[in-house]
């Protein structure tokens, strides 16, 4: 197995992943798409575990595994709340905030 | 090619690696190119599915269960339900870009090739050996129970208040 597998499967993984953020427009997808990063993060975490025969990078693995089940959570929550109120879930539509 | 028939090269757990990567990348591109919000959930678990069969070959076997469990059981799940209650229309929706999405492609590919480029250029040649035996799940719990302990402790207090918020979130009044 070569290191450079991993590395680069997480880092197509991650670029993908990225244009999902910018391009979407429905919230529910971008949170897909922030799943797609989080994923590529944890490839990398145990692919330089294998390297170095070590088991913390599968402790941080397991570390992001758990604040990305508490992300998807709260932020699911969140978009179940703005479409309470607005009826719509599209990200350019909510401008309230903007100065 | 030549280099996947050196002899400290396991040719099986590459093309393996191979097959199961290219399924992944082709699940991600629909996850973030397609116009239906559920099968992009379902082409999402089969990424998610691959990353744990990836686990798997990398020799983390408790972290490929952790990501079955948390993200095939649980995630998706969650997202399922957010699609079901927040969705107006069956089927394929036609403005789930954004108007400028076109942005995007360049900033996405920039990227991608920009750390492709430095991976290989640092890790070309370099090979894994594959270890032995899967990791023991007594030396990850060893980890999290003595350097690990306060992130332990402090994830637990994270959890809990993400889940009192979602419900705080979610409630009708």
């Amino acid at each position: 197995m070569f290191a450079v597998n991993f590395l680069v499967l997480a880092a197509v993984l991650f670029a993908l992943g990225v244009f999902g953020v910018i391009a979407r427009r429905n919230a529910v997808m971008v949170l897909m798409s922030i799943e797609l990063i989080l994923n590529s993060v944890n490839l990398n975490l145990i692919a330089f575990a294998m390297m170095n025969g070590s088991p913390e990078g599968h402790v941080f693995a397991l570390y992001v595994i758990a604040v990305a089940a508490a992300e998807v959570g709260v932020g699911l929550a969140m978009v179940l709340m703005i479409y309470r109120n607005r009826r719509s879930i599209a990200l350019d539509e909510l401008s309230a905030m903007k100065g | 090619m030549s280099a996947l028939l050196a002899a400290d090269v396991n040719v099986a757990q590459n093309v393996g690696f191979y097959i199961i990567a290219a399924v992944m990348v082709f699940g991600a591109f629909r996850v973030v190119t397609g116009s239906n919000v559920v099968h992009a959930a379902l082409w999402l678990v089969v990424v998610l599915g691959g990353v744990a069969a990836q686990y798997v070959l990398a020799a983390a076997e408790f972290v490929a269960i952790s990501q079955v469990m948390v993200y095939i059981g649980a995630v998706m799940v969650l997202f399922l339900f957010g699609i079901m209650l927040t969705r107006a229309t069956i089927g394929a929706e036609a403005d789930l870009n954004n108007t400028n999405w076109k942005i995007g492609i360049p900033v996405a590919v920039l990227l991608g090739a920009t750390m492709i480029w430095v991976i290989v250029d640092e890790y070309r040649g370099s090979v894994l050996e594959a270890p032995d035996a899967p990791m023991p799940t007594e030396a990850i719990s060893d980890v999290f129970l003595r350097e690990g302990l306060v992130p332990f402790l402090a994830l637990s207090f994270v959890l809990l208040a993400a889940a009192i918020g979602a419900i705080v979130l979610a409630r009708k009044d």
